[in-house]
């Protein structure tokens, strides 16, 4: 399926590389690529890979033993987006992040959308991201998803569907913004000739946003953390770096600790208040006396400050539930209960394996579609009926028939395509996008632009960075 | 600051100040080595006495048979399994610094990434002396960059402050641990050996704090063990010396109590050996004992290391 899709560049079909038919936003890049010779894209890319070496942007795989940090490969060719696109984009992204947020409020407070048969109750309350603990108070300004990436995916030329709602803690933040600034060092010639929207503001708007969703009890200038697992997370590079980027400080728990319900970090002055705490640690380690109590990594009573509203936390807790593949599949219907209008993004069609009929549809055609574990994410655990060979996918129907209620299927979509430099030269790599979208008490906020994730084995359609996926720039055109 | 970060910031220059002090041993103990043994060039102690300045013998017992240049050199430069070993103190500094990477400068952190990933190049074959000569040059420019990045690029808040005084409490636990090791070699005692025999241990000892021109700019005398021991022990001139040391401990000590409004126990106790050392003098030292002096050293400053992390690094 892959030779049909979708060329950011060239349009139409891969096989069609006429240069008349290259699309617009990609004209002057086109002539640069043409005229480039391979030696000097070689030159840049490993220019490229020192400087990222340099800083220090690494991430750990989980379970790889050789080494516990890697690059995540750099493209140095940036994918290109129009006004028209993004500002659709942002439309949609905006609309979508209203929906999470209402929705989450309802699920854990009125119970609306259950009541109207928007979505199946037992998907809600049987759900493992679905927490008891959130019905028995509100968040500060109910909202509930203050950091989301959305995964978008492209088929063609109007074609973006959402792949994914990452409503936990999601990242790429950082590689958004360093990829930029690695570009604007290696390729500044580019820049003058095209008009990039600027993506260095984001961590400003991370933190107006983290500081408008301050509770109450705060003082007018709320003193905002980053709350880390440790350096042995593998997205720690990250978390220095946004903390850095934000002038907080970047606590692991043995830093915080709480007393009459307020929550202090320990610092060299004695102990300090703290107000929000932008928490990359998932709920279920936040604290050991309310969730998994063999977690070291989390601060016993934050829960309790929590639910008197001392602290804000942030995403809020149980967000996960909108991470659930099978509750995606309801999108469509939440964002149109929520928000009274038609979705402006679109959903992959979506077959839940926990509905009979969808069920034997998708056994019987597991060589073309993909099937994900509901609460699977990086890329594990799924199975891409095309490329899978006999034997994966009779394993993987066993597992279905195990638990159906644990998968969702979608039809193998044609990624688009973005020209990328690979061994063999400059070739189209599948790709796909996520834009992080900030909800504050006051506005939603979205930098132009996000993370552009690429497939870097020919014909490959899985992204993750821990299956051997890069990233690229990614330019929105203010034209 | 938070508290761990002051305490990686404290950790982070200790490691890179003790690396800089094992090359330096290790550089000694080559030079003296290499001597015909009529010159004091005597193999197998030499290295025993680097191996008891800067490691532990007993943990280097459980891990080789004999004590030779080889081994030793082995154990001080690239054991993982000794958490003082060159090595260690590299990937430890990093692994703080990875931690905190928000409170370092970006000329910090490279430096101390940058040797990390360099030190791969060294580790895991055979050197030649000469490449180990080129590996312990490496280390002493790692440690001089990494200094002089703090000095040039830090804010002068309590994160400097910090880490100066990790460096200068670290420095101090060095120069004191070779006097605790050296001390019978100038003692009036081990003159009767005999003059060049001892003229180059006294000289390896100098150049084990780097100190070797110092001296003679200093007393512009010749070499005499008395004027070693008070160029290391009492001379404020001189970078390594304790009295140095403890200067810069009460300076650095000081402007965090100015910045916080409070003075505590690490106040009090760097203070009162900075005064003790102030008054002291050589001859007296000498007189009621040097190994006693160095000893009852050793005690107060990891006392002061246990106070300051008391006060701001739990």
């Amino acid at each position: 399926m892959a030779h049909t899709a979708f060329d950011e560049m060239n349009g139409g079909g891969i096989g069609q590389a006429d240069p008349a038919a290259v699309r617009q936003a990609y004209d002057i890049l086109k002539a640069w690529l043409d005229k480039t010779s391979p030696e000097h894209f070689n030159t840049r890319r490993s220019q490229a890979e020192m400087l990222f070496r340099r800083i220090g942007i690494t991430f750990a795989v989980y379970g790889a033993n050789e080494s516990t940090e890697r690059l995540i490969p750099f493209d140095i060719i940036p994918r290109v987006l129009t006004k028209p696109e993004w500002d659709f984009l942002e439309r949609g992204l905006k609309q979508r992040v209203t929906a999470l947020n209402a929705f989450i409020n309802d699920i854990y407070g009125a119970e609306e959308c259950i009541k109207a048969g928007i979505i199946p109750p037992d998907l809600v309350y049987r759900n493992p991201h679905y927490r008891m603990e959130m019905r028995a108070f509100d968040v500060p300004h109910d909202l509930y998803v203050h950091i989301a990436g959305i995964d978008i995916v492209r088929t063609g030329e109007n074609d973006f569907f959402v792949l994914e709602d990452n409503a936990r803690t999601p990242s790429g933040v950082s590689y958004m913004l360093e990829n930029r600034e690695v570009m604007m060092r290696l390729f500044p010639e580019l820049f003058s000739r095209h008009r990039v929207a600027p993506v260095e503001n984001y961590p400003d708007a991370l933190l107006a946003t983290l500081r408008s969703l301050a509770p109450q009890s705060a003082t007018r200038d709320p003193t905002v953390v980053l709350l880390t697992p440790g350096r042995y997370n593998s997205a720690f590079y990250e978390h220095s770096f946004l903390a850095d980027k934000l002038g907080v400080e970047l606590v692991e728990a043995g830093d915080l600790f709480t007393k009459d319900d307020v929550v202090y970090m320990r610092t060299t002055e004695g102990p300090r208040r703290v107000d929000v705490i932008y928490r990359r640690l998932d709920d279920d380690f936040l604290d050991p006396l309310v969730f998994r109590p063999d977690s070291v990594l989390g601060v016993p009573g934050l829960m309790n400050a929590y639910e008197r509203g001392n602290v804000t936390l942030s995403n809020a807790v149980g967000t996960g539930i909108s991470d659930d593949k099978a509750v995606y599949s309801y999108m469509p219907e939440i964002v149109k209960f929520f928000t009274g209008e038609e979705p402006i993004l679109h959903n992959v069609p979506t077959y839940r394996c926990r509905e009979r009929e969808a069920f034997s549809y998708v056994m019987d055609n597991l060589k073309d579609l993909v099937v994900k574990e509901v609460n699977g994410s990086g890329g594990y655990g799924m199975l891409v009926g095309p490329h899978a060979t006999r034997r994966e996918i009779d394993e993987f129907a066993k597992k279905l028939r195990h638990a159906p209620d644990n998968f969702i299927a979608q039809p193998t979509l044609s990624l688009s395509t973005c020209p990328t430099f690979v061994a063999s030269g400059v070739a189209p790599r599948h790709v796909d996008l996520r834009p992080f979208v900030l909800a504050g008490a006051d506005e939603i906020r979205i930098v132009p632009g996000g993370l552009t994730r690429v497939a870097l084995k020919e014909g490959s359609l899985v992204v993750n960075s821990s299956q051997g996926g890069g990233t690229k720039d990614t330019w929105v055109l203010d034209a | 600051m938070l508290s761990r970060t002051a305490d990686n910031l404290y950790w982070l220059s200790r490691y890179a100040e003790r690396a800089d002090f094992l090359a330096r041993i290790l550089d000694a103990a080559h030079r003296l080595a290499a001597l015909p043994s009529s010159y004091g060039g005597r193999e197998s102690n030499e290295w025993a006495s680097a191996l008891s300045s800067a490691g532990d013998p007993e943990l280097f017992r459980t891990l080789y048979d004999t004590v030779n240049e080889h081994t030793v050199c082995n154990f001080l430069a690239f054991s993982a399994q000794n958490p003082s070993s060159i090595r260690s103190c590299i990937a430890t500094a990093r692994e703080n610094a990875r931690s905190i990477r928000t409170a370092l400068t970006t000329e910090m952190w490279d430096t101390i990434n940058g040797a990390w990933l360099e030190l791969r190049s060294y580790e895991g074959r055979d050197l030649s002396r000469e490449e180990f000569t080129q590996f312990l040059d490496w280390v002493k420019r790692v440690s001089l960059t990494f200094d002089g990045s703090a000095y040039r690029t830090m804010l002068r808040n309590d994160a400097y402050w910090f880490t100066r005084a990790g460096t200068a409490i670290e420095r101090a636990d060095n120069t004191a641990r070779i006097l605790d090791v050296k001390y019978q070699i100038l003692l009036p005692a081990s003159e009767r050996v005999g003059g060049s025999l001892d003229y180059f241990q006294w000289t390896t000892i100098l150049r084990e704090v780097s100190a070797f021109n110092a001296y003679h700019w200093v007393y512009r005398e010749s070499i005499k063990p008395l004027l070693v021991a008070d160029l290391l022990i009492l001379n404020p001139e001189m970078p390594r010396s304790l009295a140095s040391c403890y200067r810069m401990l009460v300076e650095h000590l000081d402007l965090i109590a100015d910045a916080y409004g409070r003075r505590g126990e690490s106040q009090r106790l760097a203070s009162k050996m900075r005064a003790k050392l102030g008054s002291a003098d050589i001859e007296r030292i000498f007189a009621s004992g040097l190994h006693e002096f160095i000893q009852g050293f050793i005690a107060e400053n990891n006392a002061l290391g246990a106070a300051i992390s008391e006060q701001y690094l739990v």
